[in-house]
């Protein structure tokens, strides 16, 4: 199994490759020597995969000792086990799909190879966060994707935007990486250990166990799995650390698909999949999860019906999909999570890179108003898109129909509060999923051309290297689901499929949602689903006044959605603007005014003035330096007088 | 008594042989033909030469002529200073005179003359014999000052100098007849043991003793009695503003020193009250005076006031370390002057001197090695380690930290650090500043030994300190038997 390790390091030389060498190979030869090894990272991914399926077990491949000091022990290792093995052809498969569309929609860029290097640095990254086999190492691949994900979002680094977006991803990142790198500590603190293996076999024993916390008494494990998922919030783009995310697609529109919808943001609900046998001892937390996943979901929901970016649109979905994944584990459903993750991958890649041809073909333009009618043109993207959403929706035989309704039915037979909540809210959001989808579908490419009558005649479908990779996408978004393939996943629970690798106490949710949903519950889901496409069909298609009469109607309800829920004016509000103020003050009157002023300028200043006027004592007239003389002895004689003989 | 005398005659004879030999070199002077004075100057080097050795030959200890003169560590140690100082001055002045019409024989003769009092005044034992050498000195100084007769600002100079100087002399004699006139003694031996610890004396050798010590710190030009420095220096020819700013300072300082920790040690307290007020004053005024300033000679002047206050930090601590921090201070400030010196004989341009500090812009293209030079003496009298002059700072600190006086310490660090501004401006302007016209090369075969002899020892000073850490422990023992505590330990590099 020691050439799994090939799976992490083929990317890690394609990117040395094309990043330090890439004007030595080419603009041609760089991007090429990434896809090739990228693509044989994949197969080599689905070998792998169907390998440790087959066993059942789980491999270690040892590299070598990272940090050995005293009691604290960190090997670089990579280990696979079912879990890994998702994420790998997940990766991978993705990353080689955007890879080769990247050949073809990056063709007239001048700096290719970089960033192909940076796409297979992050494949790299992700790569080592999904195999790592202790807290640090995940941490490391989860800083490495960070990195790569600023780098690209800020690839177009001459537009003001890209750069504002690629900072504000890297700093709201960073809040939740704090809580990460807490947990991490905290775990080391209590298990004396940043290993896996021993943290989750010591798990049950510190169970119950409380520590204190900013003068609070806390649930030990609780207070651990709190602080992780906060960085997973921040990753995975959850409310209200998810601002980032519809910013972050000022990048490139491959680098959206790959980083932004398929496998980076998606690094949260793994995590949360991979510490299971944590989480499953703190029902707080698991709450906290499942509330703030649902949460989301319908938030980024309600948001993605009024955007009229198409890329941001998606994003939202992303969001909202997300959501869905983590209420899925905050009600123990794991496989379902990672089933959901596993579907989503491939249909909403397939949206972003939908979006991308869409995009290409109407020379950058990404404003839905200024679209319409393109189906004519655009045939085959045009089917790739309504693939792509029928997933997403939750049609029948579609992959997302299978992950998303066993997600919902999970939220409803869990018992808890949190469940019934994410209940609901899954169901409501299946209603707005269905509806942005289709209004998506029909802004863009039915009803009236609402461009320019040049740039409507010079659209044309993307070439081959954009459109063929994507049928590997559009393959799983349609049978991606189906039980006989993906579907194993969550065959009996996923006990089977996923073994010892995600830890379930008490009763297995997907099991009893199998067993013990009603049919009025499935039959709601679909329906809800499909009365969003029809919805959708009525207000965009036939009876075209409605919104734009809802909207007049409901005008606050309208630009508090178009807005965003005012989180990014409430976060400027709350820290930027303080934050400024605080560096503003700090600097004018603390850095400037006191110790520059009285430091530095102020002594500087004192000692010109001294020299100047000690410059003009110096007259220049004999009896004025007699009379100095004079003045001096006499002081010195009068201070000995008075020092000694007074 | 025959042969007392004698051996009275031979303790003196450096003495003896600069007062013939300046007056056989007048003799050459006069009684030669044409253009002599190139002549009549290398004679002077011989003289001073000769007079070295005589140094080496003759190192016997004692007071001759009833104690009128002394003959010590101290004296061995400040008079091969003076000899140097004097002997290398007269060796850069060799290009300069010939070039700025100063073609006259009296030159070297005077610098002689000058040199022997100077001798006298270091070895002097008696206020008679100091007061000799004094003036003996002055005169000669005052002459040298106004050397460039036909030069306005030399004139005015020398006029300015001697003007002020006697008001000094005046200052100097009147200290000496208050303390004869108090305690009848002008012998520093009987001066000593009639003042004993400085209880039962009178007020007026108190008064007496702020006199002496006034017309003193004005040959030190020491802040308050400094004002006639920078205009002399800036007037007086630049090869006897060389010389003027080094050995004259090192007599005049061991001199001081003599007189402060030899009659009037038992007045400890009421002379440390002086010298930490001339001290202060000196760091601050030589720091703070030089910014301003456009002329480097001028500039060199504030810098030396400030040299003399960094010096005058050692003595005021009043201990055996303090001596010995003086000693050093002042053999690196010799060197270090005369490298600084030398470049600035080098500042030519068009045959013309250059006195302008902006005159060096961009030295390190047009010259790199001068730059260089320049450069590490500036450094060094900024006190950047590891050049010798943090080393001067080094011990004199030391002292005053030893011996309480943490306030001088403070304040000589501070000063050192303004100092440092001027200093290293001067770098800036050689290595950042857009270059002006380069100088007139060559820079005359006289100066590039003597840049670059110096340069090498305050860049390597740190490497061997032993020969001079250790006769400048001698020095300070000669004078303070008291005993060094642990300066030397403290840092040997």
């Amino acid at each position: 199994m020691t050439y799994a390790a090939a799976i992490v390091f083929l990317p890690l030389v394609g990117a040395v490759a094309a990043g330090l060498f890439g004007r030595w190979l080419g603009d041609k030869a760089a991007p090429v020597l990434t896809c090739v090894l990228l693509v044989a990272a994949a197969i080599l991914a689905w070998i792998v995969f169907f390998q440790i399926v087959a066993d059942g077990r789980a491999v270690t491949v040892y590299l070598f000792t990272w940090i050995d000091s005293g009691a604290f022990e960190v090997d670089w290792a990579l280990y696979f086990d079912q879990v890994t093995a998702v994420m790998l052809i997940v990766v991978t498969t993705v990353s080689a799909v955007v890879h080769v569309y990247s050949l073809g929609y990056m063709a007239h860029d001048p700096h290719r190879p970089r960033f192909f290097a940076y796409l297979s640095l992050f494949t790299f990254a992700m790569l080592m966060l999904v195999t790592a086999d202790n807290f640090l190492q995940m941490f490391f691949g989860w800083e490495g994707v960070g990195l790569c994900s600023y780098l690209l979002i800020g690839f177009w680094y001459k537009r003001p935007s890209a750069n504002a977006a690629a900072i504000k991803a890297f700093l709201v990142n960073r809040v939740g990486d704090f809580g990460f790198a807490l947990g991490i500590m905290g775990v080391f603190l209590v298990f004396n250990t940043v290993s896996f293996e021993s943290v989750f076999a010591a798990v049950p024993d510190r169970a119950g166990g409380s520590v204190r916390f900013l003068s609070w008494d806390v649930d030990v494990i609780t207070l651990l799995c709190v602080l992780l998922f906060v960085g997973a919030m921040g990753k995975s783009a959850q409310v209200p650390l998810h601002t980032w995310l519809p910013d972050a697609m000022e990048g490139p529109t491959p680098v959206s698909a790959l980083i932004h919808a398929a496998t980076m943001v998606t690094a949260g609900v793994f995590m949360v999949v991979r510490l299971s046998p944590m989480f499953e001892y703190s029902p707080d937390a698991l709450a906290m999860v499942a509330v703030v996943g649902a949460t989301t979901a319908i938030f980024a929901a309600t948001v993605g019906i009024a955007q009229n970016d198409i890329k941001r649109v998606i994003a939202y979905s992303t969001c909202s999909q997300l959501g869905y994944m983590f209420f899925a584990c905050g009600v123990g459903a794991y496989p379902v999570a990672l089933f959901h993750l596993f579907t989503h991958a491939f249909f909403k890649a397939l949206l972003f890179l939908g979006s991308g041809a869409v995009i290409h073909a109407m020379g950058d333009e990404q404003d839905m108003r200024r679209m319409g009618g393109l189906w004519r043109k655009l045939p085959i993207t045009y089917a790739y898109m309504w693939i792509g959403s029928l997933a997403l929706a939750g049609i029948p035989i579609f992959a997302g129909y299978w992950s998303k309704d066993l997600i919902i039915e999970s939220a409803f037979v869990s018992g808890a509060s949190a469940g019934r909540y994410a209940f609901w809210i899954g169901v409501g959001a299946a209603f707005l999923t269905a509806l942005y989808s289709w209004r998506l579908i029909i802004m863009t490419f039915h009803g009236r051309p609402r461009m320019a009558k040049d740039r409507f005649d010079r659209a044309h479908e993307a070439p081959g290297t954009m459109w063929i990779p994507l049928l590997v996408l559009a393959a799983g978004a349609i049978v991606g689901g189906l039980p006989f393939l993906g579907g194993q996943m969550v065959h009996h629970g996923g006990r089977e499929f996923f073994g010892h690798s995600i830890f379930i106490m008490g009763d297995n949710a997907i099991e009893l949602a199998h067993e013990h949903t009603p049919l009025w519950v499935k039959a709601m889901i679909l329906a809800v689903a499909l009365s969003g496409v029809a919805a959708a069909y009525l207000g965009y298609m036939r009876l075209t006044h409605i919104p734009g009469m809802l909207a007049g109607r409901f005008r606050p309800v309208y630009r508090f959605l178009l807005n965003k829920w005012y989180f990014d004016e409430l976060f400027d509000w709350m820290f930027v603007r303080p934050a400024k103020r605080l560096g503003y003050g700090f600097w004018k009157s603390g850095d400037e005014d006191v110790i520059d002023g009285l430091g530095p300028d102020g002594v500087a200043a004192a000692t010109l003035d001294v020299a100047r006027r000690v410059k003009a004592l110096q007259s220049g007239y004999v009896y004025h330096y007699a009379f100095a003389m004079l003045i001096g002895l006499v002081a010195v004689v009068s201070w000995l007088l008075f020092r000694f003989w007074g | 008594m025959h042969e007392l005398l004698v051996s009275d005659l031979f303790a003196i004879l450096p003495e003896i042989w600069f007062a013939v030999a300046g007056m056989a070199l007048l003799m050459v002077g006069v009684f030669t033909r044409g253009d002599n004075t190139r002549l009549v100057l290398w004679l002077a080097i011989g003289v001073f030469v000769v007079c070295g050795l005589l140094m080496r030959l003759l190192g016997e200890h004692g007071a001759p002529f009833a104690g009128l003169v002394v003959n010590d560590s101290f004296g061995d140690f400040m008079k091969t200073l003076v000899l140097v100082g004097a002997g290398l001055a007269l060796v850069m002045s060799l290009g300069f005179i010939r070039r700025e019409g100063m073609e006259r024989f009296e030159y070297p003769v005077l610098i002689v003359f000058a040199t022997l009092g100077m001798f006298v005044m270091v070895s002097a034992n008696d206020l008679l014999s100091l007061y000799v050498g004094l003036e003996m000195q002055s005169l000669a100084l005052y002459v040298c000052a106004a050397f460039q007769r036909d030069n306005l600002r030399s004139s005015e100079a020398g006029l300015k100098y001697f003007v002020l100087g006697a008001v000094a002399s005046g200052m100097l004699l009147y200290g000496c007849s208050m303390v004869y006139g108090f305690s009848g003694a002008t012998s520093f031996d009987t001066l000593a043991s009639v003042l004993g610890d400085g209880r039962d004396v009178g007020v007026g050798v108190s008064v007496g003793l702020a006199f002496i010590a006034a017309g003193l710190a004005f040959k030190v030009s020491a802040v308050p009695f400094h004002m006639w420095t920078p205009d002399v220096y800036e007037g007086a020819p630049t090869p006897v503003t060389a010389f003027f700013s080094i050995a004259p300072k090192v007599a005049a300082m061991a001199l001081l020193i003599r007189v402060m920790m030899g009659p009037f040690a038992g007045l400890f307290e009421q002379w440390q009250q002086i010298v930490f007020l001339l001290a202060v004053a000196s760091m601050v005024l030589g720091a703070v005076g030089a910014i301003g300033q456009i002329n480097i000679k001028r500039l060199m002047a504030y810098s030396s006031i400030g040299h003399v206050g960094f010096a005058l930090v050692g003595l005021a601590a009043g201990t055996a370390e303090g001596i010995n921090g003086v000693a050093i201070y002042l053999a690196i400030y010799l060197v270090m002057g005369l490298g600084a010196w030398g470049c600035i004989l080098t500042m030519r341009r068009q045959g013309a001197m250059v006195e302008e500090i902006a005159g060096l812009a961009g030295l390190s293209r047009t010259n790199p090695p001068l730059a260089l030079c320049f450069a590490i003496f500036m450094f060094s009298m900024a006190g950047i380690p590891p050049l010798a002059g943090f080393f001067g700072k080094f011990y004199v600190f030391m002292a005053a930290v030893n011996a309480g006086l943490y306030t001088l310490a403070v304040v000589g660090v501070l000063a050192s650090a303004v100092g440092a501004f001027y200093y290293i401006r001067i770098v800036k302007i050689m290595y950042f500043d857009e270059p002006a016209d380069g100088f007139d090369t060559p820079l005359g075969r006289e100066l590039w030994p003597v840049i670059a002899l110096a340069a090498a020892v305050t860049l390597l000073f740190f490497i061997y300190t032993g020969p001079l850490l250790d006769s400048a422990q001698a020095a300070s023992l000669a004078l303070a038997p008291g005993g060094l505590d642990g300066a030397r330990a403290v840092l040997v590099p």
